[in-house]
């Protein structure tokens, strides 16, 4: 039994136990992407902005960081902005990423695919795939930071208001991708 | 007129709406798989193109629909909020991104949906930006001049290819396709590695 979340990969009972009812496919990429894009075009219209996800991880850990060097976060160049009008955490993008938290829970829950796992490839032990994932981590969220969003907020929003910073983005965000991803092949292939 | 022109965003209003968006996008990241780091990374490998497919359909759709509202007189496209184009940064930025999600398995929107399926490695992926973005704060003096560097403001592709808006997301619908052809003729090639 691995920890691969594939969608045939019911847990086991003890004998007589009623099996547990698989989790629900996932739904066709067009017809999710098209979802998206409306959620995103919704954004526009109303909001007047794109999604985001990064920004609002730099002001919980801005806020964390505030509470215990009050005075070294408001005197930093790139931070102290955001706690001109007292908390970090006022702001749209914290609500954002509330909202994509519940909305992916309810989804997975819907589709019986909440289950708590590392998911990693056949050839990794877990302790070793949390390792990556945490340097991973923080590479995007100081990547994120220099470029001006992630995925969501600047691929994505940007490349749908075809900004030409964020076209620059997302090329280079996929080069960067496929350039390291033969050294840490052993993390997801078998 | 939106909540950015009237500078109601961060406002309890703001705070409301930009919660009910979070769901629907939360909900069809983890429909189209998201919540899934092996999923995700599958993409850098060949082997599985939901990444491809679902961030092009979504921004051409979201591209189109801007468009056939502004040409319509129903919204003003450019009311809503663009972020400058910085080169030098968002080319770094893109590399290093791109990284760490192949490293992480995640993406700070992806990680969420993750982290709300049970994913033990999504929640360390999402201390880690945590705490990457303190570390680019802490160096906010060494790496401030980037955002410099190859600075050109505000800059949409209509202006830089010399063409109209329609014309452009005309461009994009059709990269978009020939990206989708490409990742069908790939998957059914690696589907069936030996014929």
């Amino acid at each position: 039994m691995t920890n691969s979340p594939s969608r045939d990969d019911a847990p086991t009972t003890p004998a007589g136990a009623p099996a547990p009812r698989p989790a629900q496919p996932y739904w066709n990429p067009y017809v999710a992407g098209v979802g998206l894009g409306l959620t995103l075009l919704l954004a526009f219209v109303v909001l007047g902005t794109g999604l985001g996800a990064s920004g609002s991880l730099a002001r919980v850990a801005a806020e964390g960081a505030h509470a215990l060097a009050p005075r070294a976060v408001e005197s930093n160049g790139y931070l102290g902005a955001w706690f001109a009008d007292g908390s970090a955490l006022a702001n749209y993008l914290v609500f954002l990423s509330i909202g994509t938290l519940l909305g992916g829970f309810a989804s997975a829950l819907f589709a019986r695919r909440v289950r708590a796992t590392v998911e990693r490839g056949p050839r990794i032990a877990p302790r070793a795939r949390l390792v990556f994932a945490l340097a991973g981590g923080l590479l995007a969220g100081f990547a994120a930071r220099m470029a001006g969003g992630c995925t969501s907020g600047q691929a994505l929003s940007g490349g749908a208001l075809l900004l030409a910073g964020s076209w620059a983005f997302l090329v280079a965000v996929f080069a960067g991708g496929f350039l390291v991803a033969p050294l840490v092949r052993k993390e997801w292939t078998s | 007129m939106n909540l950015y022109q009237q500078g109601l965003l961060d406002t309890p209003l703001g705070f409301a709406l930009a919660l009910a968006i979070g769901l629907a996008f939360g909900f069809w990241l983890e429909r189209a798989g998201f919540g899934s780091s092996r999923k995700l990374a599958g993409i850098f490998y060949l082997r599985d193109f939901a990444v491809l497919q679902v961030m092009f359909s979504a921004l051409v759709t979201a591209a189109i629909g801007l468009w056939v509202l502004d040409a319509g007189g129903w919204i003003d496209a450019s009311s809503v909020y663009r972020m400058e184009t910085r080169l030098a940064a968002q080319i770094t930025g893109g590399l290093l991104f791109g990284a760490g999600f192949v490293t992480g398995g995640w993406c700070p929107g992806t990680a969420l949906v993750g982290a709300a399926s049970g994913k033990l490695d999504a929640l360390v992926f999402l201390g880690g930006a945590m705490g990457g973005s303190l570390v680019y704060a802490a160096l906010w003096p060494v790496v401030a001049p980037l955002q410099e560097l190859g600075a050109c403001g505000i800059v949409a592709l209509p202006e830089w290819l010399h063409l109209s808006t329609g014309v452009t997301v005309a461009l994009v619908l059709v990269l978009a396709l020939g990206a989708f052809a490409g990742a069908h003729k790939l998957s059914i090639r690696n589907a069936h590695p030996q014929s």
